[in-house]
C-alpha cells in the first residue's frame, strides 16, 4: 500500500474522478463490445484448446487497446506503464465496465499477485522489463507455488535452487497452476538452502513457462475442465538478475505475496466489473433457473434465491469494509484473511443452493442452466481450496487477528532438511 | 460500525456508551428483569438529552443530527444499546418522532416525545412479499368528520409503555397513518411475555377507536412512502443494534478463551476452537459492514435501501444469533445460566431477529425485489 500512498503525493495533480470517470465511460461506450450475461457465465469446462486460446488472444488485445487508452494498470506507477491514479479511480473504471467485455483471466494472478509482488520486490530493470509489458497484455503470469508435497505449507516448498555462477539451476515440480499451459511468465518460490530452518532458505525466482527445460502436463478437474497443470522442472537456467528479492529472504515476498493473494478480486490492482449498484453474479444465475423450471412461486425456492442475493450482498460489503479498513491502518493486512473465508463459505453454500433450486433434474438434465449447477455442485470447494484454504484463512485469523496462540510447530528451529514429511500427492 | 467516524460522531458514541455502561451495567438490566415498564422515566429523560431521541427530526422542530445524517448517528447509538443490552423505548420512539417531525404534525406530542417525557411506538405492519408492500391489521372508515379506526397489531415494542400510538391503517385510497393517544376509548393494550429483560412489547386492539381528522399524520390514503420509510428506519436500527449484542457477545467470549484453561492450556490454543472463533470474526465484519451499508441507504433514501435492509436483517439474524449461540456454547455450563452476562446480548438478538420480518421473510422479500428488476416469467 505504501507504493500507492507515495505515488498520490509525487503526482499531483490527480485526474479527479468525475472527468475519469467520463474518459472512461466514452472510451468503453466506443470501443468495446457488450456482453450478455450468458456470455459471461461461459463454460471454461467444455471448450477446445482453440476456442480457448482465441480468447486468451482476445483478452490480451483488449488489455493493449485499454493500455493505449491509458486506462489499463489504474494503480501501478506511470514509470511503469500504469496511470498512477488511485484505488477510487479503479472502483470508477470497474463500475463503468459492468456490462462491457473486459479482459478478465489476465487479472488474477497477473495483474495481482504476480505484477505486485514485482512492483514491490523487483529491481528497477525487472519492473521496466515486466510490469509495462503486463499491462499491454504481453505477459501473463502464473504463480509456482504449490507442489506436490503441499500447498498450505507454501514455505515448504522442496523446488530447488542451486547457483552456479550467476545463474540458478532450478529442479523440482509445481502443480495446481490454473491456465499455465497458455500463460508466459512463472513467479517461482524456491528452496536455496535445506540447512538452515525452513523460512529462511527461501528465494523467489522469475522464469519464462515454455522452454525445454520445464514440461507442463495439463490435469483433468471434476469439471472436465484441463486448465490445471503440472510443470516438471529439470535444470532450469535462470540468471541471477531474474531473481526477485534477496537470496534466502523469499519469505518476506511470500508473506507480502499471500496478502495480494488474499485479497483477490478486492485487490487495487485488479479490474474487475461490479458495479455501484451490488452486481449480481450468482443470484441471477440462481434466479433464471427457477425461473425457468417454474419453480419461482415455491416458498422453499424463494428463501434459497434470497439467501444466494443476500450472502454475494454481504461478501461485497464485507470486502469493502476491510478493503478500506487496511487502507486507513484501521485493520492489519491479516484482515484480508477475512474476506478469503467469507467469501470461500458463501461459494460453498451458494452452490450448494443452486444445486437444490435444480430440483431431481440435477440428476440428469437437458438444460443448460442445471449442468452448470450439478457441475458447479462437483467443483463446490474448489473456491475453499484454491489461493490458499479456507482453514489456512481460519488460522490466519485466529493466530494473527485474534492473536490467538500458534499452533506447536515441528518445522521451527531445525534444518529444513531435517524436518519430517509426508508422501507427495499423485497426479 | 461505520469505519471511519468523525471526531463529534466518535466523541457522542463515547459518551452515550459511558452513560450506558455507568446508568444500565449489567447488574440494573437484570434488577429490571420484573419491572412492567422495562426503564426508568429518568433514565430515558437524560438519555433524551444526550440525543437519544432528536437525530431523526430536523432542526426546525428542535431536533438535528450531529453528521447530517440522523439515521446514521441514531445507528451509533442503536449499536451501543445492543453492545449493552440498554433499556428504553429506543426505535419506538423514534420512528414515530421522524414521523411525526417529517408530516410536520402534532408538534406538542413531538415536544414531549424529544424531551423523553413521553413514549410513542409504532403498531409495526407484517413485511408484505413484493417491493414496498406491508400488511397492516388496521382499517380506517368515515363517519362525516370522524374516523373510526378498528384492527390489532401484535407483538408492539412498548406498547404497554407508550402514551401515543402510531397507526398504519387501510383507507379507501390507500395507507393512512394515525397518531392514537393510549387512552383513547376503545383502545387496549394487553402485555404480552417476551425472553429479553428490559424491553417490553404488547398486543394492540383497537375497537371502532374514534378520532377527529387533527389525528391524521401525512396525507390521508398515501401514506405508502412513509410507511417504507419506517419501515427502513426500524430495520436500520434493529439491525445496528443486534450488532452491538454480537460484538459484546463475540468480546467476552475471545476473553473467556484466553482465561479459560482445559487440559493445562487455554481454550484458545485449541484449533478446533480457533477456527470457531475465526467463522465467528467474519460473520461479525460481514454483519458491520452490511449494517452500515443498509443504514447509510435508508438516510439517503438509495434506490438499493430497501433490498440492503432485508439483506442486513436475513444476515444479521441468521448468523448473528448463530454466533451468540456460539459463544454460549464456548462458555460451557456458565454459558446457560442467569448468572452470567452473556445471555443479556443473546435476549437482545434474538427479540430483534423475531420483530420485523424473520431471516426467512426477508430472504422471501429480497427475492421479490429481484423479480421486480429480472421479471418473474420465464
Ligand atoms: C481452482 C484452483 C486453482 C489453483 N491455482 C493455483 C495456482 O495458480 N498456483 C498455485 O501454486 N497453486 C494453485 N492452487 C493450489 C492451492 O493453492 C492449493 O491446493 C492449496 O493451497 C492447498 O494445498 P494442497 O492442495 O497441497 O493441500 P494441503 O496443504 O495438503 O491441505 C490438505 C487439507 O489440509 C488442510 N490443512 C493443511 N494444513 C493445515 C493446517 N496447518 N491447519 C489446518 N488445516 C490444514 C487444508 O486446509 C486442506 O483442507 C489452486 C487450487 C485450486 C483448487
Amino acid at each position: 500500500m505504501s507504493t500507492l500512498r507515495a505515488e498520490q503525493t509525487e503526482e499531483a495533480p490527480l485526474e479527479d474522478l468525475d472527468s475519469f470517470r467520463e474518459r472512461a465511460r466514452t472510451w468503453i461506450g466506443a470501443n468495446l463490445r457488450q456482453v450478455t450475461m450468458e456470455e459471461l457465465r461461459w463454460d471454461r469446462a467444455n471448450v477446445d484448446e482453440e476456442t480457448e486460446l482465441a480468447r486468451i488472444g482476445r483478452e490480451r488485445e483488449i488489455q493493449r487497446m485499454l493500455f493505449d487508452a491509458g486506462l489499463a494498470g489504474i494503480c501501478f506507477p506511470r514509470a511503469y506503464g500504469g496511470q498512477g491514479l488511485t484505488p477510487a479511480h479503479q472502483r470508477v473504471l470497474n463500475e463503468e465496465l459492468v456490462g462491457y467485455e473486459y479482459p478478465r483471466m489476465l487479472q488474477v494472478p497477473t495483474l495481482s499477485p504476480c505484477a505486485a509482488v514485482i512492483l514491490e520486490f523487483g529491481t528497477e530493470e525487472q519492473k521496466l522489463r515486466h510490469l509495462p509489458a503486463i499491462l499491454k497484455g504481453e505477459e501473463l503470469w502464473m504463480q509456482f507455488l504449490s507442489e506436490p508435497s503441499g500447498g498450505s505449507d507454501v514455505a515448504g516448498a522442496l523446488t530447488t535452487a542451486v547457483r552456479d555462477g550467476d545463474q540458478w539451476v532450478l529442479n523440482g515440480s509445481k502443480v495446481w497452476t490454473t491456465g499455465a499451459w497458455w500463460s508466459d511468465w512463472g513467479l517461482c518460490l524456491a528452496r536455496t538452502n535445506w540447512d538452515v530452518p525452513k523460512h529462511r532458505g527461501l528465494t523467489v525466482f522469475m522464469l519464462p513457462i515454455h522452454q525445454p527445460a520445464i514440461e507442463v502436463h495439463r490435469i483433468e478437474m471434476l469439471n472436465g475442465s484441463r486448465e490445471f497443470c503440472q510443470e516438471f522442472m529439470t535444470d532450469v537456467l535462470v540468471p541471477d538478475t531474474d531473481r526477485v528479492g534477496a537470496v534466502d529472504d523469499g519469505w518476506s515476498v511470500g508473506v507480502r505475496w499471500m496478502f495480494h493473494e488474499r485479497m483477490l478480486h478486492n485487490s487495487p490492482f485488479v479490474t474487475e466489473a461490479v458495479g455501484a449498484k451490488h452486481s449480481s453474479m450468482y443470484a441471477k444465475v440462481v434466479h433464471d433457473m427457477a425461473v425457468a423450471r417454474g419453480t419461482l412461486g415455491d416458498p422453499t425456492v424463494r428463501d434459497l434465491v434470497g439467501e444466494a442475493r443476500m450472502l454475494e450482498l454481504v461478501g461485497d460489503l464485507l470486502s469493502q469494509r476491510v478493503t478500506e479498513s487496511i487502507t486507513t491502518g484501521r485493520m492489519s493486512d491479516q484482515a484480508a484473511a477475512l474476506v478469503r473465508l467469507f467469501k470461500g463459505s458463501a461459494q460453498t453454500r451458494i452452490s450448494t443452493l443452486a444445486f437444490d433450486v435444480s430440483g431431481s433434474e440435477g440428476a440428469a438434465w437437458d438444460d443448460d442452466n442445471v449442468v452448470l449447477s450439478a457441475v458447479n455442485f462437483l467443483m463446490r470447494q474448489a473456491g475453499s481450496i484454491g489461493g490458499g484454504t479456507t482453514e489456512m484463512a481460519r488460522n490466519v485469523i485466529s493466530e494473527r487477528v485474534l492473536n490467538m496462540p500458534r499452533e506447536r510447530r515441528l518445522d521451527k528451529d531445525v534444518a529444513f532438511r531435517d524436518v519430517p514429511r509426508g508422501r507427495p500427492s499423485q497426479s | 460500525m461505520l469505519v471511519a467516524l468523525s471526531e463529534d460522531q466518535a466523541f457522542f458514541r463515547e459518551t452515550t456508551a459511558r452513560f450506558l455502561s455507568e446508568q444500565a451495567p449489567p447488574d440494573a438490566v437484570r434488577a429490571l428483569r420484573h419491572d412492567p415498564t422495562g426503564f426508568e422515566r429518568d433514565f430515558w429523560r437524560r438519555g433524551a438529552e444526550l440525543g437519544w431521541t432528536s437525530l431523526l427530526v430536523d432542526e426546525q422542530h428542535g431536533g438535528g443530527s450531529i453528521s447530517g445524517s440522523g439515521l446514521v448517528d441514531l445507528g451509533l447509538v442503536a449499536y451501543e444499546f445492543g453492545a449493552h443490552a440498554a433499556p428504553g423505548p429506543l426505535v419506538a420512539t423514534n420512528v414515530v418522532a421522524a414521523a411525526l417531525g417529517a408530516a410536520d404534525t402534532h408538534r406538542d406530542v413531538l415536544a414531549t416525545l424529544m424531551a423523553g417525557e413521553a413514549v410513542a411506538t409504532w403498531c409495526l405492519p407484517g413485511i408484505g412479499a413484493g417491493p414496498g408492500r406491508f400488511e397492516t391489521g388496521f382499517a380506517v372508515r368515515r363517519e362525516g368528520e370522524t374516523l373510526i379506526v378498528r384492527g390489532e397489531a401484535r407483538p408492539v415494542e412498548a406498547a404497554v409503555q407508550a402514551d401515543h400510538l402510531l397507526v398504519t391503517a387501510e383507507d379507501s385510497g390507500g395507507l393512512s397513518q394515525l397518531l392514537v393517544p393510549a387512552a383513547t376509548p376503545g383502545v387496549s393494550v394487553t402485555p404480552l411475555c417476551t425472553v429479553d429483560l428490559t424491553r417490553r412489547y404488547g398486543a394492540v386492539r383497537l375497537d371502532d377507536v374514534r378520532v377527529g381528522p387533527d389525528a391524521l399524520v401525512g396525507e390521508a390514503g398515501h401514506a405508502g412512502a412513509d410507511v417504507a420509510t419506517q419501515y427502513l428506519t426500524t430495520l436500520a436500527l434493529l439491525n445496528s443494534e443486534s450488532v452491538g449484542a454480537m460484538q459484546s457477545g463475540f468480546d467476552m467470549t475471545v476473553e473467556w478463551a484466553f482465561e479459560r484453561y482445559s487440559f493445562g492450556r487455554p481454550l484458545a490454543s485449541y484449533q478446533a476452537l480457533k477456527h470457531r472463533f475465526a467463522d465467528m470474526l467474519s460473520w461479525l465484519e460481514a454483519s458491520h459492514a452490511v449494517a452500515d451499508a443498509a443504514c447509510q441507504a435508508a438516510a439517503e433514501r438509495s434506490p438499493e435501501a430497501e433490498e440492503l435492509a432485508s439483506a442486513a436483517k436475513a444476515f444479521i439474524g441468521q448468523y448473528g444469533a448463530e454466533l451468540l449461540q456460539d459463544c454460549v456454547q464456548l462458555h460451557g455450563g456458565i454459558g446457560v445460566t442467569f448468572e452470567h452476562d452473556l445471555h443479556l446480548y443473546l435476549r437482545r438478538l434474538t427479540v430483534d431477529r423475531a420483530m420485523a420480518g424473520t431471516p426467512s421473510e426477508h430472504r422471501r422479500h429480497i427475492t421479490g425485489i429481484l423479480d421486480a428488476g429480472w421479471g418473474e416469467a420465464a
